[in-house]
Formats: structure tokens, C-alpha cells, sequence
């Protein structure tokens, strides 16, 4: 038997592992570490996209339209909830869930409409991820054909990432922002398959340039819808209904909205 | 921001590896990000010694490969590499892109230590 590794071959062999001697221990008989190579290719995100596949059947077989709502703290996601809840009223069942750092303060203004409501409290986390919409979800159990509002973390990185199995995300857009916001964070512009220029109403006092926003949001995207409201005047608001009600209950494919979109 | 809980998902998957692989210790660890993937290096570096604490992978060398953006412009009609999200056509400076690769992020793999005085990943 070899004494050195045990086993029973008598042949010469050798006893090197991968790697051999460091080129510095050599003559002195120290062995670097041995290591072996293993693959794994595994998404980063592939347990968030697994509920939110599982998320995204459930809505759709109830013919339930999800819109995960993302923007930047104080775009006035909430006001616009809000009022259209009470729009949709007695016209199509609905639903929210309400993502926040802390708090129930925002949950407590869409209970106060009627609508159902769940607050999720993100503690130290930046976005809402898949699995905790799946078990809301569960707890709210929309009814068939209704419209789903996720108000998302007020966050313009994190929630790119992070699909809940929605529909279509909408981004919101407050014209006291600057014009320049879409190329400063495009990934939830490119992520987005609605624009809401919310707080049109205070135009006259800014210096925000419509036009120039709504280009710079093509440029990311060219796919991307966008419209122009203020829920303070109303203006702009009933094409905002008129979207919700034509929109897709399952996500557009993205080839197809590319053909049809608009170029930059 | 959302790089910390990345890399708590990087930190499940070279676990749950190590596990399948009988490894005691992890002694590096490969990432692909891709140029479009809206993650930043840096920042993935930053949380990785935080996060890898206490755990198999405490100490492992992080390597992050990083992949080119792909995107086929429409006016084009051709595949044309992309340097970051926003970015026009290098040919014709069009916004008509749809991008094609370069989202990725996936622990590509790792490299396991067999020594055999340290804990355990299981």
C-alpha cells in the first residue's frame, strides 16, 4: 500500500493536486490550498422570478390586472391611488397593496376609500419582492377582473429589478423633479410600460420641460406610453381611466411593442 | 441600494453549491454582470465581504466578470453592442433598441477548498 495517500496501487504515481506547488514553497514541500472548480449558473434573481411566475399565472387566470406603481419618494403616487379608487367605484372591483419603508399611513388613506387594502412594511429593505406580494395576494384575493394597484417602495433603482408578477409597471413623474430623470435613472424607464407626468397643474411655476421629459423618457424607451395629468385640476386624469381600462391583463410582448411604438 | 440584497440571493446559491458539493470552504466565487443589468460593481464588492460573514464563503476572493450590453436596433435591422442603458445606436444614433444581453447576473461559479478543519456549510 502507498503510505503517502493509502492506496493500494504499487505502481509510481505521483501526488500532486491542482494546484501543485506555489512556485515560493517550492523545494520546501508546501501544498497551496487545493481547490476544485465547480459551475453553478444560477440568476441572482431566479427564486423572485419563480414567485413572481407564480404571482403572474394566478392574476391572469382571474383575468386580474396588476400594476406595479414605482417612482421616486413624493411623485404623488398615493394622491393618484386615491382618486382613482374612488373612480373606479362601483365600475370594476379593486385592490391594493402598500409597499413602505415604515408605517400604515398610506394604507390607512386607501382604506379610507373602501377599497381593500394591505400594508407591507419593507424594514430595511428598498423594494418589495416577489414572494411578499404572492402571500398579499393570497391574503386580498382580488376578485376576477379587478385592477390590482402594488404601490411600490418610493425608490427609482431597486424596484427595477424586482418583478412581482404585475402586468406592466407604470412610472410616475412629478414635474417638480426636472425634465433630466429619466436619463438619470433609465432602468425603471426602460422597465415601464406606462409614464405618468403627475402635478401638471404646477407647470406655470417650474421649469420643467413636458415635451423634453417625455423625449428623454422615449430615449430609454421607446415602447413607453406616457401621459400627462394633475389630479389637484383633474386635467389629463380621464385619459389616465381610459388607460386602465383598455389596458393589457397580461404583459405586451416587447418585440411587438417596439414595432408599434413611436421612434425617439 | 438593492446590491445588499443581491448579494443575499449570491450568498443562498454559493450555499446551497457548497452544500450539494460536500465543501467545507469557498474559495472564490464568480460573478457575470451584465453591462445592463443596473447593478454596480463596486457596490457588489462593498456588500460581499458583508454579507459572506460568518458564513463558507467569509474570506473567498470575488470576481466579477462583467458582460457586454447587446441590443438590435430597428433602423438598422443589425445587433450592435451597448455601453450602458440610454445609450443611442453607435451606427446611426437611434433610440429604436431593444436590448438583447448584457441583464444577466448569475453566480457563474466557484471554486471549493478542501480543507478539512473548517466548518461546515451545511
Amino acid at each position: 500500500m502507498c503510505v503517502t495517500c493509502g492506496c493500494e496501487s504499487t505502481a509510481r504515481h505521483d501526488h500532486h493536486h491542482e494546484p501543485a506547488l506555489t512556485p515560493g514553497a517550492r523545494g520546501f514541500g508546501v501544498l497551496a490550498p487545493a481547490t476544485r472548480t465547480v459551475s453553478v449558473e444560477v440568476d441572482l434573481l431566479a427564486k423572485n422570478d419563480r414567485f413572481a411566475a407564480e404571482n403572474r399565472a394566478r392574476l391572469q387566470a382571474d383575468g386580474v390586472l396588476a400594476l406595479n406603481l414605482v417612482s421616486s419618494p413624493g411623485s404623488g403616487k398615493t394622491t393618484l391611488l386615491v382618486r382613482t379608487l374612488e373612480a373606479l367605484k362601483g365600475r370594476r372591483p379593486v385592490a391594493v397593496i402598500e409597499g413602505d419603508q415604515q408605517t400604515s399611513l398610506d394604507a390607512d388613506r386607501i382604506a379610507a376609500t373602501g377599497a381593500p387594502v394591505m400594508q407591507l412594511n419593507t424594514g430595511k429593505g428598498c423594494h418589495l419582492d416577489a414572494h411578499q406580494v404572492g402571500h398579499a395576494i393570497e391574503a386580498l384575493a382580488p376578485l376576477p377582473g379587478a385592477v390590482l394597484f402594488i404601490e411600490n417602495v418610493g425608490n427609482l433603482v431597486c424596484p427595477a429589478a424586482f418583478d412581482l408578477g404585475e402586468a406592466h409597471k407604470v412610472v410616475f413623474l412629478s414635474v417638480t423633479e426636472g425634465d433630466d430623470k429619466p436619463l438619470k435613472y433609465p432602468d425603471m424607464f426602460r422597465a415601464s410600460r406606462l409614464c405618468l407626468v403627475t402635478k401638471s397643474d404646477l407647470l406655470p411655476y417650474v421649469p420643467f420641460d413636458t415635451a423634453r421629459a417625455i423625449a428623454n423618457a422615449k430615449s430609454v424607451n421607446p415602447a413607453l406610453e406616457c401621459l400627462v395629468l394633475s389630479v389637484q385640476s383633474g386635467a389629463g386624469f380621464d385619459a389616465w381611466l381610459e388607460w386602465l381600462e383598455h389596458a393589457s391583463v397580461g404583459p405586451l410582448p416587447r418585440a411587438a411593442a417596439m414595432q408599434s411604438g413611436v421612434g425617439a | 441600494m438593492h446590491e445588499m440584497s443581491l448579494m443575499e440571493s449570491v450568498r443562498e446559491i454559493v450555499e446551497d453549491a457548497s452544500r450539494v458539493h460536500d465543501a467545507r470552504r469557498v474559495a472564490v466565487v464568480r460573478v457575470r454582470i451584465g453591462a445592463l443589468a443596473a447593478v454596480d460593481p463596486d457596490a457588489l464588492r462593498f456588500a460581499f465581504d458583508v454579507v459572506m460573514r460568518g458564513g463558507c464563503a467569509e474570506g473567498a476572493r470575488f470576481e466579477i466578470e462583467l458582460q457586454p450590453g447587446a441590443g438590435w436596433c430597428w433602423d438598422c435591422a443589425r445587433s450592435v453592442v451597448l455601453s450602458g442603458n440610454g445609450t443611442s445606436c453607435p451606427d446611426c444614433g437611434g433610440h429604436r433598441l431593444e436590448v438583447t444581453g448584457g441583464t444577466e447576473m448569475r453566480v457563474h461559479e466557484i471554486e471549493l477548498a478542501s480543507d478539512e478543519e473548517a466548518a461546515s456549510c451545511a
